[in-house]
């Protein structure tokens, strides 16, 4: 059984641009044409297996996060099937489900619910999140006084205590310094040894390399090369490079 | 949708402190704002209406105006922040895996933490007026939950029309400006002539407080006919609205 298939998933987005408004209803109603829409994604087939890590390499806009929001369950695809067999957790941006005006201490409880852990899970993990996010000192004060890297350590901390299956990130890896972007990594890799299943987005190709057996490219939605890690990254890198020679 | 394997309870309390803390950590006064409106407005109205007009029933008349203040304010003021719940949560619903159905009943039960403020000035008003606690008071958490769950299930279905349509936020605010006149806030019951008394038979925010003036000021039970009232209009409210919302949700994401 996957840990995370998809099957020729298509998924559009109608184009708005925030006309939401009652005479634009109608007008579509009277006129009984459909919206048109934009392909984020087109027919990408992969399958990750139980313990394996997978990377997602593009450019922006190749459809890497419609991806990882897929698979967590937040969008649904237009066609095509999507089979989760485990507990995702997902970092799929920095601050989502924070508020700048609560504590860090109530961020954390805040996110540990939003993340599904239960009252008496959170608080008896409580003390672990702090230790790993290394915010301590800064639990009573708000999040806006934050750093962007200190708000990702504690995000980041939430996540990884909540159990996961299937660690989902998007692109968030790099916010912190150096010391914590090691302790991610060790994290990660400590994930990996138990056996838990990952998919990575970044533009970060090192990272990719060093993290994950296998890795697929994504380009205006649509699955360009799908492979081992390493040759991925270095066809994804010579594609640029033939792309920029091109341009100019 | 996958199903969110969490606690509700525990993720909705979360949801109720934070909208309560930001709320009134920007406050000086903190609590006190919760207390000054609805007694601003029992001034105002007890002035115009007891004095300038001259009503009869003027010797408790400060709070009859306030059994009438304190369902509507709960009423306007829920129904509206949890018709935009949905859209003003948009960072939580695209961003993290939570049942989007939590994010309205929490943005309605955030309002009763003013609402209990509130209610505890009423009964210290009754209190004043030498009417001490009755049996009868045991009805007012029960009419109060029926009351709050109506206000849920309107809140489902407003909210999650709101995404495709924005200007039912308009709608409800209008709607609630129209609907401070057509409470019996400042009036009894009473004086309405008969051949509109069908405006008021189907309107759950009278029935509670219509039920509260029975409660706490002529200190009976409320009549039979209000408790059903009140009961099938939370039963059909969450019926309802929980479908609509239901049979939206799973476009939202791409709409808001």
């Amino acid at each position: 059984m996957p840990a995370l298939r998809f099957d020729d998933v298509t998924k559009s987005f109608p184009h708005h641009a925030g006309r939401m408004l009652l005479r634009d209803r109608i007008r579509e109603w009277m006129r009984g044409a459909p919206r048109q829409r934009f392909e984020a994604l087109k027919d990408v087939s992969f399958e990750l297996a139980p313990g394996e890590s997978l990377g997602v390499i593009g450019a922006n806009g190749a459809g890497k996060s419609t991806l990882l929001n897929l698979a967590t369950g937040l969008a649904r695809p237009d066609s095509g099937r999507i089979e989760v067999n485990g507990r995702v957790g997902a970092l799929l941006e920095l601050g989502a489900g924070f508020h700048p005006d609560l504590t860090g201490a109530e961020n954390l409880r805040l996110n540990a619910a939003l993340n599904g852990l239960s009252r008496r899970e959170t608080a008896a993990r409580f003390e672990e999140i702090v230790e790993f996010s290394g915010v301590r000192e800064f639990l009573d004060e708000p999040l806006r006084t934050y750093s962007a890297g200190m708000g990702m350590r504690l995000a980041f901390s939430v996540l990884v205590h909540t159990d996961p299956d299937i660690l989902l990130i998007d692109e968030v890896i790099g916010v912190g310094d150096q010391e914590f972007s090691l302790k991610c990594l060790e994290k990660i890799r400590q994930f990996q040894r138990e056996g838990k299943t990952i998919l990575l987005a970044t533009h970060g190709l090192e990272l990719i390399t060093s993290l994950c057996q296998r890795a697929i490219w994504l380009d205006r939605g649509r699955v360009v090369q799908a492979g081992p890690a390493h040759s991925v990254a270095a066809a994804y890198q010579a594609g640029h490079a033939t792309a920029m020679s091109t341009a100019f | 949708m996958r199903k969110w394997r969490g606690d509700p309870l525990f993720l909705i309390q979360n949801l109720v402190l934070k909208d309560f803390r930001i709320r009134y950590r920007n406050m000086s006064l903190g609590i006190l704002w919760s207390l000054l409106n609805p007694l601003v407005m029992m001034a105002v109205l007890t002035f115009i209406f007891g004095r300038v007009f001259g009503n009869p029933k003027s010797a408790t008349f400060p709070l009859f105006v306030l059994c009438g203040l304190v369902p509507f304010n709960f009423f306007s003021g829920a129904l509206q922040s949890g018709t935009t719940s949905v859209i003003e949560g948009a960072g939580l619903i695209k961003r993290v895996s939570v049942p989007s159905t939590v994010v309205p009943i929490a943005s309605v039960l955030s309002n009763c933490v003013h609402l209990l403020i509130q209610l505890a000035l009423v009964l210290a008003l009754t209190l004043l007026y030498h009417l001490p606690p009755a049996p009868s008071w045991l009805w007012l958490p029960v009419l109060w939950s029926l009351f709050i769950v109506f206000v849920c299930g309107l809140a489902l279905g407003a909210s999650a029309i709101n995404v495709f349509i924005r200007d039912t936020r308009y709608v409800v605010e209008s709607f609630n400006l129209v609907l401070f006149w057509l409470v019996p806030i400042f009036y009894s019951f009473t004086i309405i002539p008969p051949k509109y008394v069908v405006l008021y038979r189907f309107n759950p925010v009278a029935a509670l407080v219509l039920a509260m003036r029975d409660i706490l000021i002529d200190r009976h039970p409320p009549a039979g006919s209000i408790v059903v009232n009140m009961a099938i209009a939370a039963a059909v409210s969450a019926i309802l609205g929980g479908a609509i919302f239901a049979r939206l949700k799973p476009r939202f994401y791409d709409y808001i």
